[in-house]
């Protein structure tokens, strides 16, 4: 699979993106003409739509809100996530008694624990972080912890013989086994991490892309729902698409 | 039972005993959050008046249904795709960076095309578990060992016959990781959906008991929920345990 999407080449690989993107609007179109205003905006005037509203004076203090919040989510998610997932990576026993409780940690419906952040942290910027750094840190954590135990025992061996001294092992040895993994999980986190402050926008919070959105989903702004879902679909999937792309590389090279 | 088994047990008893002790000696204030046996006795409470069994039903029920039907499109999806590698290329991307998307901002647009009902919310987690399904069948089919197919076709299978005897078999463990994800995701998708906009369902009751400041049910509730998708997912990794081992033999 990768392999034929390597030999594709670049412009293979642009001519299929191409494709992919021209379906997803014929399909949005296809969409409109059947449900029509009611439920959703045409691409062009959506489009239209987002390049008026995005520089616009009323939506960038809650792009910015959003952006703050997530920010520092995602840097307690990695720092948490990395710190507990090398953690018990190192640390064996820990990491089998943790590893079942990390996983259904994952698999719980956080929103259920809403409340619950709501009631420690109040409304605010602090509940929307610490609600997106729930969402985040787990898998972080889950993807570091096995990115230490996937280390080849035999490279660690190769070290000793070798007498390499602490850091150099570190240095030469298990930094390049354990970094494109933990990359991976941090790929993931970073997604999970969005969605987190985005439903944490939309429960208690007077700024934000979610608290717009869920504004305009009470007031039925048809226009404001499809821009708004829009530009955080384009921005989940174009950064996405840059950590996938890092990720791959950092693959490859192993 | 193992010794980390063991130890699990311990430390999941003593961060409850902790968080009991916190409350009840007022560390953590009454008004935040009660103590675990309160949530227990807020549990049985709900259980005697017949809420809980009221307010879970339709919950169960959909994401019965979404969970079904997100596997067995899922797997429908996936062969299928796996079976047009170009159509594959082409929607790679999209499948990569699918879970990136904050899915459920689609439920207005949902609740518009299938109406005021459960539809919009077991759609929600469909969209959500399906793809998982997906992405495991296409990983699984990737893994079928050639000789496998090779042997199938030596017997002359029908196409149907194939997918059957061979593939389903040969994929049953890396499609089962799809499967426990659907059922989280589908559990996540429904629940999030109820919070944001539906009249009934757990979701509905928990922010309805935040709203109404009714400490006591929420807590229960909350308590239920973790407790209860606690309990499914043991259940599901036991599975895979038996499954594994019959690989092994």
């Amino acid at each position: 699979m990768t392999q034929s999407t390597a030999a594709l080449g670049t412009s293979g690989r642009l001519r299929d993106f191409a494709l992919l993107v021209a379906c997803i609007l014929a399909g949005w179109q296809a969409l409109y003409v059947i449900v029509g205003d009611i439920a959703i905006t045409s691409p062009a005037s959506t489009i239209g739509y987002a390049i008026e509203l995005l520089p616009s004076s009323e939506f960038r203090p809650h792009l910015a809100a959003s952006l703050t919040a997530f920010g520092d989510a995602l840097l307690i998610s990695y720092a948490g996530g990395v710190v507990l997932g090398l953690t018990l990576g190192f640390h064996r026993f820990s990491g089998e008694v943790a590893e079942p409780m990390l996983g259904a940690l994952y698999s719980l419906p956080k929103i259920a624990l809403y409340p619950i952040i709501l009631q420690i942290f109040g409304l605010g910027l602090s509940a929307k972080v610490a609600f997106g750094a729930l969402h985040g840190v787990i898998p972080v954590a889950l993807f570091s912890m096995n990115a230490v135990r996937g280390i080849n025992p035999t490279h660690l061996r190769t070290a000793r013989v070798l007498r390499l001294s602490s850091i150099e092992t570190v240095r030469t040895i298990v930094a390049p086994a354990i970094v494109p993994e933990i990359v991976t999980g941090l790929r993931v986190g970073f997604s999970l991490t969005l969605l987190g402050v985005l439903i944490g926008e939309m429960f208690a919070s007077q700024h934000g892309m979610g608290f717009l959105l869920i504004n305009a989903i009470n007031l039925h702004d048809v226009k404001m729902i499809t821009t708004l879902i829009f530009v955080l679909f384009l921005f989940a999937t174009v950064t996405s698409a840059i950590l996938l792309a890092i990720d791959r590389r950092l693959h490859v090279r192993v | 039972m193992t010794r980390a088994g063991g130890v699990r047990i311990l430390v999941a008893a003593g961060l409850v005993l902790s968080l009991e002790i916190c409350c009840r000696s007022g560390i953590i204030n009454m008004a935040t959050m009660i103590p675990p046996s309160e949530m227990l006795g807020a549990i049985v409470d709900l259980a005697r008046s017949g809420r809980l069994l009221k307010e879970s039903l339709p919950t169960f029920r959909n994401v019965t249904i979404a969970f079904v039907l997100a596997v067995g499109l899922g797997v429908i999806g996936g062969t299928v795709l796996h079976s047009l590698p170009r159509v594959r290329r082409v929607l790679d991307p999209l499948l990569a960076s699918y879970y990136a998307v904050p899915f459920f901002a689609l439920y207005p647009l949902f609740v518009v095309i299938f109406g005021l009902n459960d539809w919009p919310l077991i759609m929600i987690g469909i969209v959500f578990a399906g793809v998982a399904v997906v992405v495991s069948t296409l990983n699984g089919i990737d893994r079928v060992p050639p000789v496998l197919l090779k042997v199938a076709r030596i017997y002359r299978m029908s196409r149907t016959a194939q997918v059957g005897l061979v593939i389903l078999p040969a994929i049953a463990l890396p499609l089962f990781t799809g499967i426990k994800l659907a059922l989280a995701y589908s559990f996540i998708g429904i629940l999030a959906g109820e919070f944001i906009l539906a009249s009934a369902g757990i979701g509905h009751a928990i922010a309805f008991a935040y709203d109404a400041f009714d400490n006591r049910t929420m807590y229960g509730l909350i308590a239920f929920t973790l407790i209860l998708v606690t309990l499914m997912n043991m259940g599901l990794q036991a599975c895979e345990r038996l499954l594994l081992k019959g690989r092994s033999r």
